[in-house]
């Protein structure tokens, strides 16, 4: 009878000869070193097969980038540097800026200020403290080195603050004030009342025979001042040259 | 039908288990695949011309692998490994093209 084709593959499968399974050993054997070295030649096939001169050329043109490349870091570190102290030079002329409005803002009155200062109170009956009385309070007062002025609670008085008289009324920046007057005045509390009280002074003109009034001043750890100031806009005045950037 | 069986068995345990050979062989497993393969054809071929023996099989297997490995090895030593290692997978290369031809001869009758 004949053998139908393959029916020798399988019976040998079935019944397998030992040629058969030392056959199937190495070859299991080859297919696993096969598979193992395809995979190491793809994982690392750029230089397990290179030659010593290529080698050595991929090395040199791994030394020259890394060289490049550390030029680089050390040309970005010093703009980082630069960066830096710009922004520190800019940070500290914002903050003298700043300084600079807060105190020029004082001083034009166009903000509320506080601090430790004085609180004189100005009677006179006979309504004989006059405009040029007033100014010379402030006079004295800015002497002692007053930073904020302010009268009755309602008037700031800055650097273009007028003072006239009504009648018997008094006017400061075109306000009616009324009495009794009270000053408030921002400054060394201490050298503000010596400034008041010195002979000769403020307070020995008013209560002095020809005004006739009294005054009291009293000290105080902190004089709020809200009223503020309006400033104007100059009409003629312009700066001379640029005004002068802060350093 | 075994020996495939065992071909894919070992394909399927390199791919799965992804083992590691020593950093020290790794230079000889190319040229002891090419000798290995080179084992297989002339195995075949001798199957086909029904003079297939297993003992030779086997003797000619490992001796050709460890000759081959060998050679390259002292290569190796001496300065001329990758000389060698091509004079190696020539060699081969030719004797597995002959077995080729005789497989082919023998299958086919051309």
């Amino acid at each position: 009878m004949p053998e139908k084709p393959g029916s020798r593959s399988w019976r040998s499968l079935l019944r397998p000869g030992r040629g058969q399974v030392i056959a199937a050993v190495i070859l299991f054997v080859v297919g696993l070193g096969g598979v193992v070295q395809i995979r190491m030649n793809a994982a690392d096939d750029a230089y397990t097969n290179a030659r010593r001169e290529d080698l050595i050329q991929i090395l040199d043109g791994l030394g020259t980038e890394s060289r490049r490349l550390e030029g680089e870091i050390a040309e970005l570190e010093q703009t980082r540097a630069n960066l830096r102290s710009g922004a520190d030079s800019q940070r500290v002329a914002r903050e003298e800026t700043e300084q600079r409005l807060d105190e020029l803002s004082i001083l034009a009155g166009t903000v509320p200020a506080k601090g430790p200062g004085i609180r004189m109170r100005i009677t006179d009956p006979e309504q004989k403290v006059t405009a040029g009385v007033l100014l010379d309070a402030v006079q004295e007062m800015r002497d002692a080195g007053a930073e904020v002025i302010e009268v009755n609670d309602r008037v700031r008085v800055v650097a273009s603050t007028w003072f006239a008289d009504e009648g018997a009324a008094l006017v400061v920046d075109g306000q009616r004030i009324s009495r009794p007057l009270t000053v408030e005045v921002i400054g060394d509390p201490h050298s503000l009342e010596e400034a008041a009280r010195f002979r000769g002074g403020l307070v020995s003109e008013i209560t002095g025979p020809r005004v006739g009034g009294a005054v009291s001043v009293e000290r105080l750890e902190s004089v709020e001042v809200t009223s503020l100031h309006r400033p104007v806009k100059n009409q003629y005045a312009r700066p001379a040259s640029a005004a002068p950037t802060p350093r | 039908m075994l020996p495939l069986i065992g071909l894919l068995l070992g394909i399927a345990v390199g791919l799965l288990l992804e083992p590691t050979l020593p950093l020290v062989l790794q230079p000889y497993l190319p040229i002891a695949i090419v000798a290995a393969m080179d084992a297989l054809f002339g195995a075949f071929r001798a199957y086909l011309e029904g003079i297939f023996s297993d003992r030779v099989f086997v003797t000619s297997f490992i001796s050709n692998v460890l000759i081959a490995a060998l050679i390259v090895w002292i290569g190796d030593q001496i300065g001329v490994g990758s000389q060698l290692s091509t004079a190696v997978v020539v060699v081969l290369g030719i004797r597995i093209f002959t077995n080729a031809a005789a497989i082919r001869r023998a299958l086919f009758h051309a």
